[in-house]
């Protein structure tokens, strides 16, 4: 079991950042631009990890559990999940209520460093980022509950093992289109993506996640950034799962096949970013709402 | 059961001693304590036995009508006395540092005795089995409930909250009388039905006034009006009792009343799930909108209750359906989250005490940066929060998990009529949320940031007499949180307990993945410290002296910084159709707009926006009548007399 935690670990650690170099290369071309190098996410780390700190005189040691928690989270929840032809690691019924909850560990010590700095710009991050997130969570577990229909077990390796595609052929096909919609609009407002955030603006007042980390430096928002990649990899691999649940046998091919499937989902959010404008701020909760409703549909058409 | 019951006269009598020493010198209240303690003691004794799977029972004949004398010790009692001991005994020894007779000698005695008298209450009445004993019990509690509540009785806020108290509780003691009349005449004796002995039928009625009563004193929904009125009222270490202890005994008499019944109609469990979702959106969401610190965690705890019925209900579905894996976990989760609530809310009082001290307001924005000021304080808080949201590794996420896991066993084995329970696992993800949101709220504004008032500038921190327990309460937490399976047999043989002759089929494998969520606990505990570690050593030493990014503004104040209520707008605003908040002021008009106020107030739904008004009405209504009638001319009492006279005599017979 060691030796399958390990090399989880070392494909999500050393793979993570490849994903942001890919969705950067893509908005890139479609402005016309030739863009930064792939491996730029690598770049930046790296150099992040060479600086020193500055803080806040108001911050405390919760400033930095934040970066802490955030990188640690999504380690833990990796092991929960099959990367392609590799099972999870660490697998039990139920484990899926585990892998929901442990994010909500991290919002919670991130937003909680974000208020660490009494700015009212931190603090108004803050307060998006767990106001949004309280209408993605009962999403979220509509669609868990669509993927556990039927199953023995409720592990989330069970849940996307051999027997999805199965499902998918079988008369659960609607269903699982539906909540595949409904995971991806979860994951681009879990992940801060362009409808509903945009990483890359630089006005205080219209962010959520960027602006929740905008006192961090150095080796601390190196770590926040590697967390954030970590963070996408791991949901990110949910749905690659989801929608390419293929098994060609060999171990080494379905990997690839996993990893081939999350730079899809990269160029994917790419796309989106580059064709879409971002929401008004109010119309962020009535998105959310119609996606629940979607899961919800999904779960009547799974039951009946 | 010797040992149990001497345990409970010491406890109950423990502040009886210092009723003759002077009011205001420590000899009473050390007494009182180490009384109190000796008597906890005593009861652990019997306590450890039935831990370990021996059922204590004694009973003896007495000279009161109806059945014996009798009190019995079972796995489901112990579910809920180990906790009491646990938090009471806290409460106890906080209470010398927080509350110390030098400092309040006109209430100091007052409240070492009630709060001796009512931990006995509890404990007498989770071990009755006669229900005569039992209501005695609970009418002590209640009473000695109103007279800790009004400590502060000089304050009218206080007096209000301890009236509202004692109309709602007597309301339910009322209930509580008709169904357990009714039940001595459905089992023939005043003693309490073995488990599963009694049949269904005819037995609506007694659950709708056990409902009526039990409900009223957990806090269920629409039945909470007391709760936060009483617990913002009471001092912390005595709503850390109320809340973490004597709301449970609401649970524990619905528990223990479902048990007696061999078979359970359908529409209870229903019922009970149905009020459990209510409470628990509905508490969190106001518990978001308020900004006294102490009225938000009561009601947080009508949130808990909520989600305590969630556990409570589906255990009873799957009595009605037959779903043996349903009632395990159901009933597990329900349990263990009585345990669990009970710490962790006990923990959250006595620290919110702390700061209320320190501090010496209640408003949430009137504090800021206490963690730097008060770094045990606010550790002991943080863990606390993380534990109430439910988050891993604290114990909340054990057994919110059960529940989860009780409310997708329906997908696996099919029946289509309990396909709507289903609904409990979003419903539980919702209020998951909104209670991190909420205690985000409360932890980042109260702890984080810079000081927003002279007295949290100046804050200390709290006596070691106060810490103690508080550092002991948050040990537990993370000893259930970290090795659940410690609680296993417990649970299961609770279940048993509850089910009486209908024993459950041996059933491992439901709760065997307490240990994989054990071993994820200790995983994520060691990473967390490992990396925090690694990052601390790096930033050690760093000078602090550059202020937070303002966008280039340079002299920010702790004035701007984000406040409670605007971090809980974008919800309250989403919600408003639930909560009724009323904004006041804020407009603002003009190039150069002048000074303006803007205040946002979420009074209770239930008790300020539809009890209050229809009972000033009714009370408006009779007082014009009660001025008709006697409008205090003489001749019109004559009048009544003579009309009085003939109406009797045409009345009765000759």
């Amino acid at each position: 079991m060691i030796s399958r935690i390990v090399l989880q670990l070392a494909v999500l650690l050393l793979f993570a950042p490849l994903p942001l170099g890919v969705i950067t290369k893509t908005k890139a071309l479609f402005a016309g631009r030739v863009g930064p190098p792939l491996l730029q996410p690598y770049h930046d780390l790296a150099r992040l990890w060479r600086k020193g700190f500055v803080f806040s005189r108001t911050t405390t040691w919760v400033f930095l559990a934040g970066p802490v928690v955030g990188l640690v989270v999504p380690l833990l929840a990796a092991l929960l999940l099959p990367f392609g032809g590799l099972p999870a690691p660490l697998s039990f019924s139920g484990d899926l209520i585990l892998f929901v909850y442990l994010f909500g560990l991290a919002r919670f010590f991130t937003a909680a460093a974000a208020l660490d700095t009494g700015s009212s710009f931190e603090g108004m991050g803050a307060a998006r980022e767990v106001s949004f997130a309280c209408l993605a969570e009962p999403t979220l577990l509509f669609s868990l509950l669509v993927l556990a229909r039927g199953a023995d077990r409720l592990a989330l390796g069970d849940l996307l093992g051999p027997q999805l595609a199965d499902r998918w052929s079988g008369g659960n096909g609607a269903s699982l289109g539906l909540i595949l919609v409904s995971l991806f609009v979860v994951l681009l407002v879990e992940n801060s993506r362009i409808p509903f955030d945009d990483p890359n603006t630089h006005l205080e007042l219209t962010m959520i996640h960027e602006v929740m980390v905008l006192d961090h430096s150095g080796p601390a928002l190196g770590m926040v950034l590697y967390g954030a990649a970590l963070k996408l990899m791991v949901q990110g691999a949910l749905l690659v799962r989801l929608a390419l649940p293929l098994q060609t046998g060999s171990q080494v091919l379905d990997l690839l096949l996993f990893l081939a499937g999350l730079l899809g989902l990269a160029v994917l959010i790419g796309v989106i970013e580059s064709s879409m404008a971002r929401l008004r701020l109010p119309r962020v909760p009535q998105v959310l709402v119609g996606t629940l409703l979607l899961s919800v549909f999904a779960l009547v058409l799974v039951l009946r | 059961m010797i040992w149990l019951l001497g345990g409970i006269l010491l406890i109950a009598g423990s502040g009886i001693p210092g009723l003759l020493l002077r009011r205001d010198g420590n000899a009473g209240e050390r007494l009182a304590c180490v009384l109190l303690l000796g008597g906890i003691l005593l009861c652990g004794v019997p306590l450890a036995a039935a831990f370990t799977g021996a059922p204590a029972a004694f009973s003896r004949p007495w000279t009161v009508p109806a059945g014996r004398f009798a009190v019995g010790l079972d796995s489901l009692s112990t579910a809920f006395i180990a906790p009491l001991l646990l938090v009471v005994a806290a409460g106890a020894i906080y209470g010398l540092g927080y509350w110390p007779q030098r400092t309040h000698p006109g209430s100091g005695r007052k409240l070492r005795l009630f709060y001796g008298l009512v931990s006995g209450a509890m404990l007498l009445l989770l071990t009755a089995r006669n229900g005569l004993l039992f209501l005695a019990a609970w009418e002590t509690m209640a009473l000695s409930g109103y007279f800790l509540i009004t400590c502060e009785d000089r304050l009218a806020e206080v007096r209000r909250a301890g009236y509202i108290y004692l109309i709602a509780t007597h309301c339910g003691t009322l209930a509580l009388f008709g169904m357990f009349a009714l039940l001595g005449q459905a089992g023939g004796t005043a003693l309490f039905p073995p488990a599963g002995a009694l049949p269904a039928v005819g037995s609506a009625l007694i659950f709708l006034l056990g409902l009526f009563g039990f409900g009223m004193k957990a806090g269920l929904m629409p039945l909470h009006i007391w709760l936060p009125g009483a617990h913002a009222a009471a001092p912390s270490h005595v709503s850390a009792v109320l809340s973490g202890v004597m709301i449970k005994t609401g649970i524990y008499g619905l528990v223990r009343l479902t048990s007696f019944f061999a078979e359970i109609p359908a529409w209870w469990g229903w019922t009970i799930l149905l009020l459990g979702a209510l409470s628990g959106i509905l508490g969190v969401l106001l518990a978001l909108a308020q900004h006294d610190i102490k009225r938000l965690l009561a009601y947080h705890s009508v949130e808990n209750i909520g989600i305590i019925a969630l556990g409570l209900g589906l255990a009873l579905l799957g009595r009605s359906y037959a779903q043996p894996a349903l009632v395990l976990l159901g009933l597990s989760g329900c349990l263990l989250h009585v345990i669990n609530h009970g710490l962790f809310k006990a923990l959250l009082f006595l620290s919110a005490g702390s700061v209320i001290e320190a501090v010496g307001s209640r408003e949430i924005d009137h504090f800021g940066g206490l963690l730097k000021r008060q770094r045990w304080t606010g550790l002991f808080f943080l863990g606390a929060a993380v534990a109430i949201c439910g988050l891993p590794p604290f114990n909340g996420f054990v057994s919110e998990w059960l529940i989860y896991l009780a409310a997708f066993t329906p997908l696996q084995r099919s029946d289509p009529a309990l396909f709507p329970a289903l609904l409990a696992a979003p419903v539980l993800a919702l209020i998951g949320g909104l209670a991190l949101a909420c205690f985000v709220k409360v932890f980042g504004i109260s702890f984080l940031g810079a000081a927003r008032s002279a007295g949290a500038a100046e804050a200390r921190e709290a006596p070691s007499a106060m810490l103690w327990p508080m550092g002991a309460l948050l040990l537990a937490c993370a000893w259930i949180g970290l090795l659940p399976t410690s609680l296993r047999p417990l649970l299961e043989r609770a279940a048993g307990d509850w089910l009486g002759a209908a024993a459950l089929p041996p059933l491992a494998a439901e709760l065997a993945p307490l240990g994989a969520i054990s071993l994820a606990a200790w995983l994520l505990l060691a990473l967390l410290l490992l990396v925090g570690w690694g990052l601390g050593r790096r930033s050690r030493g760093l000078p602090r002296e550059v202020g937070s990014w303002g966008c280039g503004y340079r002299v920010a104040t702790p004035r701007m910084q984000y406040t409670a209520s605007s971090f809980a707008d974008t919800l309250v605003r989403l919600f408003r159709f639930g909560l009724w908040s009323s904004y006041r002021g804020g407009r603002v008009d003009g190039l150069l707009p002048e000074a303006t106020e803007f205040a946002v107030r979420t009074p209770d739904p239930v008790l300020d926006r539809t009890l209050g008004p229809t009972f000033a009405l009714l009370g408006r209504l009779f007082q014009r009548l009660s001025c008709l009638i006697q409008n205090g001319t003489a001749a019109i009492y004559l009048l009544y007399i003579a009309l009085t006279l003939l109406v009797l005599l045409t009345l009765l017979p000759r």
